[in-house]
C-alpha cells in the first residue's frame, strides 16, 4: 500500500469518530434528498406516472345491451388503432343508500334540494362487474381492503367523499352491499366493482344497464386523436350501441387541477430537504478536512505534493461518505414508501415507490458533494504554505488578523459577564472560530425555518379547511324533509324565531342560527344553484370573508369564487335569481371563502319569493366548559313538543388534510434531524480540535459540570441567532407556498389564512433554534465533561 | 573540494510591514558539517530552517540546498524535493497519531516510491538503531517525549537525506531524553550526516555542533568554528 493510501486507511480507521459523523452526516443527507427528490418526482406528473402504471383507458365507452352483443363488443378490440381493449364488463348505474359506522364520513350529509332527496342517498353510482382487478386495461390498485369476492361485496373507488370499510350500501329495492374495500382508477372508469355475477341482483327498478369498454390507443395524446380513436371503434359496432364514452384527456385535466393545489407544499418541503442535505455535508466536509490543516502540513513537510494531499483527504472523505450514502438510500427508500403513499392520495394518484434513477442521481449527486466539499477544503489547505499549515491548531482560526482580535475582544466581554466563567468562556468560543460557528448557524437557522414553515402551513391548512366546512357548530338539529317544506300546500313547520328563542335561552348557548336551502336559477347557468337563507347570524361557523363584508340587511348577499365566476359578477354587483319562477335580487356585498357554488343571504331576503322556506337545520355554539351531549338531551328535552332532536356535532378532518399534515410532521421532523446532526457534528469536530485545551482547563479544576455548562453556552448564543434568523425565512416560505398553493387550486384566499403566526407561536418558534442546538450539543458535552485528562494533554 | 550542501546570498524574509524575520543572511555549509544556529527567541532561527526545507520562501535573496535551488521550487517542487535531500526533525515530533510507529517512519520512504521491502528493511534498521524496535506497532501516544523524538529522527532518516534539518530537538524533552537526542546527533555526525540544529541550547549546540552561528533580530552576528565535545 503506498504512503498516502497508508494514511487514508488509517485516517478512516483511527479517526471513529469523524468517520462516523461524516457516515451519520452523509446517510441523513441522502435520506433527505431521496424523499425530496422523489416527492419531486412524484409531483412533476402524479397524474401521468399513475395513468401509465394502471395502462390506464384513453377510451371509456358505456353501450346498450340492447342494441350490442358481448361478442360483438368483444370484436372491437380489434378497430384500427386501437393496441390494447378491456371488457366488455357489465355495469349497471343506480344510487345507493349508506348505513353503517361512518356513513357518510361522519359528516352532517346535507340532502340535495328537492322532495326526492333524502338525508343518507347518495348521488347515482356506476357499478361495474369486474373479476378482479388486475387485465390489459385500467389496472385498478387496491388502496384498502381487498377486491370482492362475494355477491353481497363491493369495492367503492377512492374519491372525495370517503366511504369506509364496512359501511353497508343498499339499491332501493334490491340486496345490501358490504364495502370491503377501496379502489383507485386513475382512469375513473367506476364508482364502484363488483363481481360479475353480482350485477343481475343490482339491476333493479330505475336503474341503467349496459357494457364498459375500455381501450387504449396508438396515438391518444390529443383530443383528436382519441375522437378518431372513438370514431373508429364505433364505427365497429352498431348505430346509437354507444351511450356514453369518456375521454382520458378529459380525467386527466381534472385531477391535474385537484391536485395542483398540493404541488407547491410538496416542492417546498422537496426542495427545503434538498437543501439542507447540501448544506450540512458541506459544511461537516469542510469543518473536518479544515481540522485537518496541521496534518496536512506534517504530510507536505515529509514530501507529499499538494496534489498527493488533496487525493488523501477526498479519499478519506468518500470512504465513510460511501457507506452512509448506501445506508440512506435504503432507509430513504424505505421512508419513502408510507410518504409516497400519502402524497399519491394527495395527488389522487397511485401509491408509487421511488424512481430507480433518483435511487442512484441522489447518492451519487450527495458524494459528488462530499468529494467537491473534501477537493475544495484541502486544496486550500495544500496551497498554504507548508510552515503556515504546520502551526494551525495551535491558536485559533487560520484566518488570523481581525478574527483573532475579535475572539480576543469577546474574551475580555466574556470575563466581565456576570456569568460563571465557563459559561462565559463557552459564550465567547463562536467569535475564535467564526467560520464553524458560521456553519452551526445556517443549520439551526435552516433547522427553524423548516418548523416555522411547517406550522405555518398546519396553520393555514386548518383555517382553510374550517372555512371550506364552515363546520364549527357543537350542537345541530336536524329536521327531516319531509318537515321541511319549500313552497306548495303542507304545514309550515316550527316557527323558526321560536326555535332559536328556545335556544338562546338554554343555559350553555353561546351563539345559534337557522339555516334553509333552496334552489335557484339564474339566466346563463345550465344547473340552478344553492342559495343559502340564514335565520339569525351564521358568521362565527367558519365563514371567512375574502372581500367587502357579511350581508346585513334583506336584499344583500355574499357569493364565494365560484359562484361569482359562474354568473360574471363582482362585489358591489346585483344578480337576479329565479326562486320557485320569482325573480330575487341579490346586492353582492362581499366574497366569502367557499368551495362550492352557493350564495349566502338572509332569510328575510328569499321569503317574498318562497314565503314557506324554513330552516331544515339548525346549528348552535356553545360557550366553553359547556358539555355538548349534555346540552343536546337538555335541548332535546325542551323541544319534544316541536318533535325536534338535538345532537352534538360530529366533526372530522378531511382526510386529504390529515394526510397533509402528516406529510409535513415526517418532513419537519427529518429536517429537524438533519440540522441537529449538523450541529452535533461540528461539535464534535470543534471538540476533537480543542481537546488538549479542555484537558489544561480540567487540569487546572474545571468540573464534568462546568466542562458542559461551557459546551453548551458555546451554542447557545448561536442557537438563539439561528432562531432569529430561521423564523422570517420560514414565515417568508410560507407566505410564498400558501398563496401559491391557493391560486394553483385556483382559490382566492383571505389574508387571516396566511397571517397564521401570532405570539402565542411566535415565541416558542424563536426559541426552536436554542432547542435544536441544544439537541446537538448534549453528547458533544458530556463526551467533553468526560475527556480523560492525562491522556489529553499528551496530545500534540 | 566538494559542494556545499547549503548555500543561501543576500536571504531576507519579511512578514508584512514589521521588521524583517531575516535579514540580509548569507551562508555555505560544507557536507559533513553540523552546524548549530543559535539565538533568542524571534530571531528567525526557525525561519531559516522552514527556508532551507522549502516549507517557506525568502522574500530577497537565493537558497541552494543539495546543488537544488530551493527557493523557486513550486509546492509539488518542493515536496518531491524534501522527501529526497531533507530530513526534518520538530520540536513537537509532529508524528501523525493515527499510523504505527512503522508506518509513521516508513511514510516519507513510501512517499517517495522506494519498494516496500526496501523501505521496511531501512524503517526496521534504524529503528534498532535508535532503540525503539519494540514500539513499531505502537501508536506515538503511547510513547514518552524521548522515544517520540527517536521515532521522529528515524523517519527524518529513511531516505537518507543529505541534510538533517532539526528545530528544537530537545525543545520539549527532560533532560534525560534531551541528552539521549544530543548523543544521537552527535553519533549521526560522525558518521558523515550534515546537520543544521537550530536551539537555543548552548549545551547541545557545543555538544554536536561543529560549527555555531548567531542570529539577532534576523541578523547573522557571528559565525565560529567550533569543537565538539
Amino acid at each position: 500500500m503506498s504512503g498516502l493510501g497508508r494514511v487514508i486507511r488509517s485516517g478512516v480507521r483511527r479517526r471513529r469518530v469523524q468517520t462516523v459523523v461524516i457516515g451519520l452526516v452523509s446517510a441523513a443527507a441522502v435520506t433527505a434528498s431521496v424523499l425530496g427528490a422523489g416527492l419531486l418526482v412524484a409531483s412533476w406528473s402524479p397524474f401521468d406516472a399513475g395513468f401509465a402504471a394502471q395502462h390506464g383507458a384513453h377510451l371509456s365507452v358505456m353501450a346498450d345491451p340492447q342494441l350490442v352483443t358481448e361478442a360483438r363488443l368483444a370484436a372491437s378490440k380489434t378497430a384500427p388503432g386501437v393496441t390494447v381493449a378491456a371488457g366488455p364488463y357489465p355495469a349497471v348505474t343506480l344510487s345507493f343508500t349508506s348505513t353503517g359506522p361512518d356513513a357518510g364520513n361522519g359528516r352532517v350529509v346535507r340532502p340535495a334540494p328537492g322532495p326526492e332527496a333524502g338525508p343518507m342517498r347518495l348521488p347515482p353510482r356506476t357499478v361495474v362487474g369486474r373479476g378482479g382487478p388486475g387485465g390489459d386495461v385500467d389496472r385498478v390498485d387496491l388502496v384498502e381492503g381487498r377486491w370482492p369476492t362475494g355477491p353481497d361485496e363491493i369495492a367503492v373507488a377512492q374519491g372525495a367523499v370517503r366511504i369506509p370499510l364496512g359501511v353497508r350500501l343498499e339499491a332501493p329495492g334490491g340486496p345490501a352491499l358490504t364495502v370491503v374495500g377501496v379502489a383507485l382508477s386513475m382512469s375513473d372508469t367506476a364508482s364502484a366493482w363488483v363481481l360479475p355475477s353480482a350485477l343481475d341482483a343490482l339491476t333493479v327498478p330505475g336503474a341503467t344497464r349496459g357494457y364498459q369498454m375500455l381501450y387504449r390507443f396508438a396515438a391518444a395524446g390529443t383530443a383528436a386523436e382519441v375522437d378518431a380513436g372513438r370514431a373508429a371503434v364505433a364505427a365497429t359496432l352498431p348505430p346509437d350501441a354507444v351511450t356514453g364514452a369518456r375521454s382520458w384527456l378529459d380525467v386527466r385535466q381534472r385531477a391535474v387541477a385537484d391536485a395542483a393545489v398540493f404541488v407547491p407544499f410538496l416542492v417546498a418541503f422537496a426542495i427545503l430537504g434538498l437543501v439542507m442535505a447540501v448544506l450540512i455535508v458541506g459544511t461537516v466536509i469542510a469543518g473536518a478536512v479544515t481540522a485537518a490543516t496541521r496534518r496536512i502540513g506534517v504530510l507536505k513537510a515529509l514530501g507529499a505534493t499538494p496534489a498527493g494531499v488533496v487525493r488523501a483527504f477526498v479519499a478519506q472523505a468518500l470512504v465513510p461518505s460511501a457507506v452512509g450514502a448506501i445506508v440512506g438510500t435504503v432507509a430513504g427508500n424505505l421512508l419513502a414508501l408510507p410518504v409516497l403513499a400519502e402524497t399519491g392520495q394527495l395527488y389522487g394518484s397511485v401509491s408509487t415507490t421511488i424512481a430507480w434513477w433518483v435511487t442512484l442521481a441522489v447518492p451519487a449527486g450527495i458524494l459528488a458533494v462530499v468529494a467537491v466539499t473534501a477537493w475544495a477544503a484541502s486544496l486550500r489547505a495544500a496551497r498554504l504554505r507548508t510552515v503556515d499549515a504546520l502551526t494551525v491548531g495551535r491558536g485559533g482560526d487560520t484566518t488570523g488578523g481581525r478574527s483573532a482580535a475579535l475572539a480576543h475582544a469577546a474574551g475580555r466581554l466574556a470575563a466581565r459577564l456576570p456569568v460563571s466563567r465557563p459559561v462565559g468562556l463557552g459564550a465567547a468560543r463562536p467569535f475564535a472560530r467564526p467560520v464553524r460557528a458560521a456553519a452551526i448557524l445556517l443549520a439551526i437557522a435552516a433547522g427553524t425555518a423548516s418548523v416555522t414553515f411547517a406550522l405555518g402551513l398546519g396553520g393555514s391548512l386548518i383555517r382553510i379547511q374550517t372555512a371550506v366546512e364552515q363546520n364549527t357548530a357543537d350542537v345541530v338539529i336536524e329536521i327531516p324533509p319531509d318537515e321541511t317544506p319549500t313552497a306548495g300546500a303542507g304545514s309550515l313547520g316550527p316557527d323558526p324565531a321560536a326555535i332559536l328563542a328556545t335556544i338562546a335561552a338554554q343555559d350553555g348557548t353561546r351563539a345559534a342560527y337557522g339555516l334553509a336551502q333552496a334552489p335557484a336559477a339564474v339566466a346563463g347557468l345550465a344547473d340552478p344553484v344553492g342559495v343559502n337563507a340564514f335565520t339569525g347570524d351564521p358568521t362565527w361557523d367558519g365563514f371567512e370573508m375574502v372581500s367587502g363584508r357579511w350581508f346585513a340587511g334583506p336584499g344583500e348577499a355574499v357569493a364565494g369564487q365560484e359562484f361569482l365566476g359562474a354568473v360574471g359578477a363582482r362585489v358591489g354587483d346585483t344578480v337576479t335569481v329565479q326562486a320557485d319562477g320569482t325573480p330575487v335580487r341579490l346586492r353582492i356585498v362581499g366574497e366569502v371563502f367557499d368551495s362550492g357554488a352557493a350564495v349566502f343571504t338572509g332569510a328575510d331576503t328569499l321569503a317574498p319569493a318562497l314565503p314557506r322556506l324554513r330552516p331544515h337545520e339548525y346549528r348552535i355554539a356553545l360557550t366553553d366548559g359547556t358539555d355538548a351531549g349534555d346540552y343536546a338531551q337538555r335541548l332535546t328535552s325542551t323541544l319534544e313538543p316541536q318533535g325536534l332532536t338535538a345532537d352534538p356535532n360530529r366533526t372530522q378532518l378531511d382526510p386529504l388534510l390529515l394526510v397533509v399534515q402528516g406529510l409535513t410532521a415526517t418532513l419537519t421532523l427529518l429536517l429537524v434531524a438533519v440540522a441537529a446532526l449538523g450541529v452535533f457534528n461540528m461539535l464534535v469536530l470543534d471538540l476533537r480540535d480543542r481537546v488538549h485545551d479542555l484537558a489544561v482547563h480540567k487540569a487546572l479544576g474545571m468540573t464534568p459540570r462546568q466542562t458542559v455548562a461551557m459546551v453548551v453556552a458555546s451554542v447557545t448564543g448561536v442557537g438563539l441567532v439561528g432562531g432569529l434568523i430561521g423564523l422570517p425565512v420560514g414565515m417568508a416560505v410560507q407566505h410564498l407556498v400558501v398563496p401559491a398553493m391557493a391560486a394553483n387550486g385556483g382559490l382566492h384566499l383571505p389574508d387571516s389564512f396566511v397571517d397564521v403566526y401570532g405570539p402565542a407561536t411566535l415565541v416558542p418558534l424563536t426559541l426552536g433554534g436554542l432547542v435544536i442546538a441544544l439537541l446537538g450539543a448534549l453528547l458533544p458535552a458530556g463526551w467533553a465533561a468526560r475527556t480523560r485528562t492525562a491522556v489529553a494533554l499528551r496530545t500534540e | 573540494m566538494t559542494d556545499p550542501v547549503i548555500e543561501l546570498h543576500g536571504v531576507s524574509r519579511r512578514y508584512g510591514d514589521g521588521p524583517p524575520a531575516l535579514h540580509d543572511v548569507s551562508l555555505t555549509v560544507a557536507a559533513g558539517e553540523a552546524l548549530a544556529v543559535l539565538g533568542p527567541s524571534g530571531s528567525g532561527k526557525s525561519t531559516l530552517l522552514n527556508l532551507l526545507a522549502g516549507l517557506d520562501r525568502p522574500s530577497e535573496g537565493t537558497v541552494h540546498v543539495a546543488g537544488t535551488r530551493v527557493d523557486t521550487l513550486g509546492e509539488a517542487a518542493s515536496a518531491r524535493f524534501r522527501r529526497t535531500y531533507v530530513g526534518l526533525v520538530f520540536q513537537f515530533f509532529n508524528l501523525l497519531d493515527d499510523l504505527t510507529v512503522l508506518d509513521n517512519v516508513l511514510l516519507p520512504a513510501q512517499l517517495a516510491g522506494v519498494r516496500g521491502g526496501a523501505a521496511r528493511q531501512r524503517a526496521a534498521q534504524l529503528l534498532g538503531t535508535l532503540g525503539i524496535a519494540r514500539h513499531a506497532d505502537a501508536y506515538p501516544g503511547r510513547l514518552s517525549g524521548g522515544e517520540r523524538q527517536r521515532v521522529a529522527v528515524a523517519r527524518a532518516l529513511v531516505n537518507r537525506p543529505a541534510l538533517l534539518l532539526a528545530d528544537e530537538p530537545t525543545g520539549a524533552l527532560d533532560s534525560a531524553a534531551g541528552e539521549d537526542v544530543r548523543r544521537l546527533l552527535g553519533e549521526l555526525h560522525a558518521s558523515g550526516q550534515t546537520i543544521v540544529l537550530v536551539t537555543h541550547d548552548e549545551h547541545l549546540a557545543r555538544a554536536c555542533a561543529t560549527r555555531t552561528i548567531r542570529l539577532a533580530d534576523g541578523h547573522l552576528t557571528t559565525d565560529t568554528a567550533g569543537v565538539r565535545r
